[in-house]
């Protein structure tokens, strides 16, 4: 096929989805008609019909309630919350019922939703439109946590998401939505919980996630030029945590860094960094080191949101200074 | 509210006025129910009165730990309604949920066996007292941060409608949730969806420790609400399981036929406070006393007399009733603690709780 933009990579997942199981149905604010204010899920009413992609009423709480609550009575959902900001309004729903349910109910529920949400930073939009919310979910037990950095992964970690049986918080960057990317024809149906190593080095591993992955790679491809050999992984899903690739990578290079877009307090780098330095504390032969956004709620000036998310220069600027 | 609320003397709730029941309605004898379910609707009072008074006892001899919401005085509200439900019907509760769990027919051994956090209890005791669930029963939970489950039933009616089963969701909530945004979320969906949801508002006149007239806009906190969402105010006389019963076969049907959703509000009383830890003592005198009198089951008593039942057929059933708690209280008690190997279980649909490789 040829190249898809990330954000025609949504629809085309759901798509494929929507064809295979005639359940599965969506629900969101504006995703029917208008095709999503991100244009995502344009094309998906005419094909599926307004009884399987319907519009809601601006009422988080509604949304999920309903996707948890059809999904727990044998209809699979998917839900659109429009930026993952607003997973605040309803993070009742996410995190003390569809995470818990099941637990809770010594396994009698099964809450099949994917929650699709539009994240992250780059768009100018402020502290309340554009924050990198995925380590709010990664911390709730029972939720699968899935970020994809490129088209195709995002047809296969959709598919992947809508065929887990339980709740999965799906995190569509922003800034990734206008890229593009091969997606190979026909099915396409990923594992969650596998990393993918995007680049081989030899001298440090590179952890990334999302919208941080191309600028890892970005930043890997000047070390390059300076004689520095670093691997770069897309860690793809946070729930389930594929610490193997991370740890075999650290073997290999015996440097760890994370380049996170989250907030430093309790970023998902900090949790690898814990394991590696825990269970690879030999293989290293320095410092952990975490490159994140700093701890501020996010400014919305141009030159501001630069200089608070990880660049390029940033993290390239910080590898040299701190790789002996 | 008025500044005067805020005198210390007034903050007293204790000191207010109390708020009675209306009369018993003898005419109610009249409704046309079969003498058959009247005489179940008198057993599931019984069961779920005498569980509720040994889940209590139970408590005071610190088997059961954590906290506990009763049902006791409000039996018939779970009463009407669970009997007025299809098998294949969904429900949904509060913590205060043994009475609706119990009411679909789940098996008070199990129940009991949860409250005490033995492995033979229901949800194997993970969920205890305030997140009962028997999902084979279509007791789909209970929920104990209040307003969220409301939203969660409409998913429940959203899904039969759209797999076409006639089924109903029924939703059951405590006054004090009128007044959180969820419960204003939830109508709005339902209706505009024309879900096949029935939302019952329990209204025992507090909210947890506080009078809900006091924090409350409107006089009646769910019906007078109900004409903002395009819905029929419905009130209830939540004491009285046969005009429960009544109502509820018509607003369920009304949903099953897919004419959409109602809101009921049930007025009733909790006897005990509002949870293990709370005496009640904010309620005026002669307050309880007036509601003991309005007692669903003694009034039910009274009424099946009326109609010529014979007391000793009704002893009998409560003394079956007494022996089956006895009995799920023995079965709970010589249940197994949960083990090591059952923590980790059930997280996930694959049946355990990995999150790494």
């Amino acid at each position: 096929m040829a190249e898809l933009s990330y954000r025609d990579a949504v629809a085309y997942g759901i798509a494929q989805e929507m064809r295979r199981d005639p359940n599965l149905v969506m629900l969101g604010e504006d995703i029917a008609a208008a095709g999503g204010v991100f244009k995502t899920t344009v094309g998906l009413l005419d094909e599926f019909g307004p009884r399987r992609i319907r519009d809601t009423p601006i009422s988080e709480q509604a949304i999920l309630g309903a996707a948890m609550g059809a999904a727990m009575t044998g209809i699979p959902v998917i839900a659109e919350i429009m930026f993952s900001d607003f997973l605040a309004v309803c993070f009742d729903i996410v995190a003390n019922e569809m995470a818990k349910s099941r637990y809770m109910t010594g396994g009698q529920m099964t809450v099949p939703v994917v929650v699709r949400t539009a994240n992250g930073g780059g768009s100018r939009f402020g502290a309340q439109h554009s924050q990198s919310v995925e380590n709010w979910c990664m911390m709730i037990p029972g939720l699968k946590v899935v970020a994809p950095s490129n088209s195709r992964d995002v047809v296969g970690l959709m598919a992947a998401s809508i065929r887990d049986p339980d709740p999965v918080v799906f995190f569509e960057h922003k800034s990734l939505l206008a890229t593009k990317g091969e997606v190979p024809e026909g099915e396409i149906v990923d594992e969650l919980g596998k990393a993918t190593v995007v680049r081989e080095g030899t001298d440090c591993t590179i952890v990334a996630l999302a919208l941080m992955v191309p600028r890892a790679l970005a930043a890997a491809e000047r070390l390059a030029g300076e004689g520095i050999s670093a691997e770069v992984i897309d860690l793809r899903t946070l729930v389930p945590l594929d610490t193997q690739t991370v740890l075999a990578s650290v073997a290999k290079t015996n440097r760890l860094y994370t380049v996170e877009e989250n907030p430093r307090l309790c970023g998902w780098g900090a949790e690898v960094a814990s394991i590696v330095g825990d269970e690879a504390f030999w293989d290293l032969d320095g410092p952990l080191v975490r490159i994140t956004t700093p701890h501020i709620p996010l400014p919305a000036a141009e030159a501001l949101e630069d200089m608070a998310i990880p660049s390029v220069d940033r993290i390239h600027e910080t590898i040299t200074k701190t790789l002996d | 509210m008025s500044t005067e609320a805020f005198e210390p003397e007034l903050m007293d709730y204790s000191r207010r006025q109390p708020r009675l029941p209306e009369p018993v309605i003898e005419g109610n004898d009249a409704l046309d129910i079969p003498l058959d379910e009247r005489m179940e609707m008198y057993r599931l009072q019984q069961e779920l009165r005498q569980f509720e008074k040994r889940a209590y006892d139970l408590f005071m001899q610190n088997l059961v730990k954590g906290t506990s919401h009763l049902s006791l005085g409000m039996e018939a509200v779970a009463t009407g309604f669970g009997r007025a439900l299809r098998p294949d019907d969904y429900s949904f509760a509060t913590y205060r949920g043994h009475a609706h769990t119990l009411a679909r027919g789940a098996p008070m051994g199990p129940v009991m066996a949860e409250l005490l956090g033995r492995s033979n209890g229901i949800l194997g005791g993970k969920g205890g007292s305030m997140h009962l669930a028997s999902v084979e029963h279509g007791m789909m939970g209970s929920y104990a941060i209040i307003g969220a489950h409301l939203c969660i039933a409409n998913g429940a009616g959203w899904s039969a409608q759209l797999r076409g089963t006639e089924q109903v969701a029924v939703v059951f909530f405590g006054d004090g949730t009128t007044n959180i945004g969820a419960f204003h979320e939830a109508l709005n969906f339902a209706k505009i969806w024309e879900l096949p949801v029935v939302f019952v508002c329990e209204n025992n006149l507090y909210m947890e420790y506080t009078p809900i007239d006091l924090v409350t806009a409107v006089e009646h906190p769910a019906a007078d609400r109900a004409t903002a969402y395009g819905l029929e105010p419905i009130l209830v006389d939540g004491n009285d399981a046969d005009a429960v019963y009544d109502v509820a076969q018509g607003v369920i049907e009304t949903a099953r036929r897919g004419e959409g959703p109602s809101l009921v509000e049930a007025v009733t009383y909790r006897h005990g406070g509002h949870s293990r830890a709370d005496p009640g003592k904010y309620r005026p005198p002669g307050e309880v006393e007036a509601w003991l009198d309005r007692d669903p089951i003694i009034t039910y008593h009274q009424r099946l007399l009326r109609l010529g039942v014979p007391e000793g057929d009704l002893t009998r059933i409560a003394q079956d009733v007494a022996r089956r708690v006895d009995e799920a209280t023995e079965f709970a008690k010589a249940g197994p603690v949960p083990d090591e190997g059952d923590l980790m279980t059930d997280m996930w649909a694959d049946g355990g709780s990995a999150w790494r490789n």
